[in-house]
């Protein structure tokens, strides 16, 4: 089995940072072959930027596969750019709060977290990818919770003051993944 | 030892200070930069050194130097960098100098493209400088591969006293997998491969009690220039024995993918897939290039083998070449190509191999 | 009967040099070879030889060297000194190599106070190649390349390099010399000394720039080559201290 995850958004929102956590935590806490392949614009900020995250019990070919299971958008011009990658019954994970575009499909699963505005609440908007991985781990229990934040935890070690913030946010987005499944 | 989580670049550059690498000169090109960053902060931690060189041109020259009193020495660019360092490459495999370097290939020709590809197969493997040297070639598709690929390297390398290249691509550079690291060799064990050098390195030899260490890229005199071209050519041909393949489902299968480094990886996984639809398919990537696997399409029953597909990041392909010297006519050979930094999609191979096995 | 001089041992024994009548790479290489002796480094030196007439060398000197791609001379000596702090490494190199085509790599070693030894020798022209204008060729003079002699306003004006990477703040030593009389022999000899001894200190990077002769290329016998040496290269190329970082301050 072989499960493919794009995260695309802009530089900066930081969606490189979301799919190397979730792909570490897989290589930290299973035997599964797990790869994260960044892709930037030519730009280093404020351009586009996505990354591609498969986990499989195979070895990995393509480290970005032909079609995604799982498909993070963080913002309006990746929701267009992208969502036909998506396979039919695959789930899409958006940042409702900036993405207002229509979502043109009616075979998938939408699952809308408004991670701008909370991580806004919450004090820095930074975390807002924090959040989104909370609500992906949330909800697909792809990797147990637990073991992800450890690996939070872990790259957060030389800044242990950003601590209580990122649990916070993590916590937030894993609410919100774990009632969109039951729902 | 515990898988961990690395970068490709990353990866390549902690194996090559774990195999004994003390010695690192390069300048900065996208998208091999993780190489130098790392190892400017990893090679003073082991008493090794660092320079970032004014040019390809120049950082090749250092490694050369570095090289030369026996200290493990290596490089890394990309493509167009690559070439700049041509000169001082040629220069090695002439005076016979061990050295080791990465070349992360992105798309081709002239500055081409930043992102993915491997356009650079002629080159790496037939004429990486002037004057008709070989080199080893390692063609990694796994970061794992590209760790234990680049660890064997600096031994190589030390071995034969000629350059080895690590041929990867922009995508086994910036790709992160897990990965299990090789033994680091201990200070002790650095220093004697060092002093093994001694013999011939620029060490320094009291001429009154010792013959001089002599380091020559050519000779005045015709005779001894032959012999030395003669003599590599020996080197080259024994490299037969050092051919590393990976071979998969070749007793049944009808149609044969051949793929390496990253293309190759993607074929791999085309082929299980295909296998899973029960199409009889196979695999040949050539994790060495130079040493090419000939032997492996030999092996082939060209009874049942009704086309062989050439996968490659390149346009034109180019390691067709060395797979119709090997299949020398005996069945089709046809090509599933991408190029520009446009990374090669399973599916596509997937539906040429369908397409040849109606 | 005291033995008061001998043939240095850093030259290899019934070699006959194959340098032209006139020439000063024998001097200057001889000088090279009294200084390591008088220093006690032969068994720990190498020489990193340009490509030219320099390279010569290669068949004459008794210790460790390595011949350079042409212009990479202090590339390569940096990645020696680099990797084996405990060696000493040195370049030679002609105004071919070391101004035009290498530098890049001459003058970045220069700035990165590289603890290397450079001696460049300057003849105004391409000597092993036949003769072809050189970035320190005078102005007015004849080459194969340039046939109506150097014309500034195709071609520029000669370099100084002792000058130029004076402009530079990493550089410890660099003095401009000549062979032209016994005089200036002993002088160069007291420069080649010193820079070798900042190498040995740890100073960084030190330069002796020796104007020479090349009779066979100037068109000039070998006492016509003195004559023109002193008469045109010095006034272009003033012999002197430029930079001595040892006589700065305190």
């Amino acid at each position: 089995m072989e499960r493919n995850l794009m995260v695309a958004g802009f530089g900066g929102q930081g969606v490189m940072t979301l799919g190397k956590f979730l792909a570490e935590a897989t290589c930290d806490s299973t035997d599964m072959n797990v790869t994260f392949f960044p892709s930037y614009g030519a730009e280093q900020r404020g351009g586009t930027a996505n990354c591609y995250v498969v986990i499989s019990d195979e070895g990995i070919g393509a480290p970005l596969g032909d079609s995604m299971d799982d498909l993070i958008v963080m913002n309006d011009p990746s929701l267009n750019k992208f969502l036909y990658k998506l396979v039919p019954g695959g789930t899409l994970f958006i940042n409702s709060s900036i993405v207002k575009s229509e979502i043109a499909r009616d075979d998938i699963q939408v699952v809308k977290v408004p991670v701008t505005e909370m991580a806004l609440e919450m004090g820095n908007p930074k975390v807002l990818n924090i959040i989104m991985l909370g609500a992906y781990v949330g909800y697909t229990q792809v990797v147990p919770e637990d073991v992800v934040w450890d690996t939070i935890q872990h790259k957060l070690g030389k800044k242990p003051k950003l601590l209580p913030l990122n649990k916070q946010a993590f916590e937030a987005g894993l609410k919100i993944g774990k009632e969109a499944q039951t729902r | 030892m515990a898988r961990v989580f690395m970068k490709g670049c990353e990866a390549i550059a902690e194996a090559a200070v774990r195999s004994g690498c003390r010695f690192f000169a390069g300048y900065p090109i996208t998208p091999q930069n993780e190489i130098p960053e790392y190892l400017a902060r990893r090679l003073p931690e082991v008493g090794g050194s660092f320079v970032q060189g004014e040019s390809e041109v120049a950082s090749i020259n250092m490694v050369y130097g570095a090289a030369q009193t026996g200290t493990r020495a290596m490089t890394s660019s990309s493509s167009c960098g690559i070439s700049l360092m041509s000169e001082g490459v040629s220069f090695m495999a002439s005076a016979r100098i061990p050295m080791v370097y990465v070349n992360v290939q992105r798309g081709g020709p002239g500055i081409g493209a930043i992102q993915p590809a491997q356009q650079d197969y002629a080159q790496a493997t037939r004429a990486s400088g002037n004057g008709g040297f070989r080199m080893m070639v390692f063609a990694p598709a796994t970061v794992q591969e590209a760790v234990d690929m680049t660890y064997a390297a600096f031994d190589y390398a030390q071995r034969d006293r000629n350059p080895v290249l690590i041929l990867a691509d922009g995508v086994l550079g910036t790709i992160m997998e897990p990965v299990t690291l090789p033994e680091t060799r201990s200070p002790e064990d650095v220093a004697q491969l060092k002093a093994q050098c001694r013999p011939w390195a620029l060490v320094g030899h009291d001429p009154e009690k010792e013959a001089r260490s002599f380091i020559a890229p050519g000779n005045w005199d015709t005779k001894k220039q032959q012999q030395k071209c003669i003599d590599n050519a020996a080197l080259y041909e024994s490299w037969k024995a050092d051919v590393q393949v990976e071979e998969l489902y070749l007793d049944d299968a009808e149609v044969v993918i051949t793929a390496y480094g990253v293309s190759g990886r993607i074929a791999r996984s085309a082929v299980q897939n295909l296998r899973r639809e029960g199409l009889k398919v196979g695999l040949i990537r050539p994790k060495t290039v130079s040493p090419f696997p000939y032997e492996s399409y030999e092996k082939l029953d060209f009874n049942r083998v009704k086309a062989i597909l050439d996968v490659e990041m390149s346009i034109p392909a180019q390691m067709v070449t060395d797979v119709e010297l090997a299949v020398k006519g005996r069945c089709a050979i046809e090509t599933c190509l991408h190029s520009g930094g446009e990374i090669m999609g399973r599916a596509e191979i997937m539906d040429a191999v369908r397409k040849l096995c109606r | 009967m005291e033995k008061v001089y001998a043939r240095t041992k850093t030259f290899q024994k019934e070699m006959v040099s194959g340098f032209c009548p006139g020439c000063m790479h024998g001097t200057v290489f001889k000088l090279i070879g009294e200084v390591m002796e008088e220093l006690g480094i032969v068994d720990k030196t190498t020489c990193v030889l340009g490509v030219g007439c320099c390279g010569l060398a290669m068949e004459y000197i008794t210790y460790d060297n390595t011949t350079s791609p042409h212009g990479r001379a202090c590339a390569v000596a940096t990645g020696i000194k680099r990797s084996t702090p405990e060696a000493v490494v040195y370049t030679y190199q002609g105004d071919g190599d070391l101004a035009s085509i290498g530098l890049a790599e001459t003058m970045s070693a220069a700035n990165r106070g590289e603890n290397i030894t450079v001696i460049f020798v300057n003849n105004g022209i391409y000597g092993m190649t036949g003769g072809q204008m050189a970035p320190t060729t005078l102005v007015g003079m004849k080459a194969t390349t340039a046939p109506q002699g150097r014309d500034p306003k195709e071609h520029g004006y000669p370099m100084h390099m002792c000058e130029i990477l004076n402009q530079l703040t990493a550089p410890y030593y660099l003095e401009r010399t000549s062979c032209n009389n016994p005089a200036n022999v002993n002088k160069t000899k007291a420069a080649i000394k010193k820079a070798f001894r900042n190498q040995l200190d740890g100073k960084g990077f030190s330069m002796v720039e020796i104007v020479t002769s090349c009779p066979t290329n100037w068109g000039l016998d070998p006492i016509e080559a003195l004559d023109f040496l002193e008469n045109n290269m010095l006034k272009e190329f003033p012999l002197g201290v430029v930079r001595d970082k040892s006589k700065e301050g305190a």
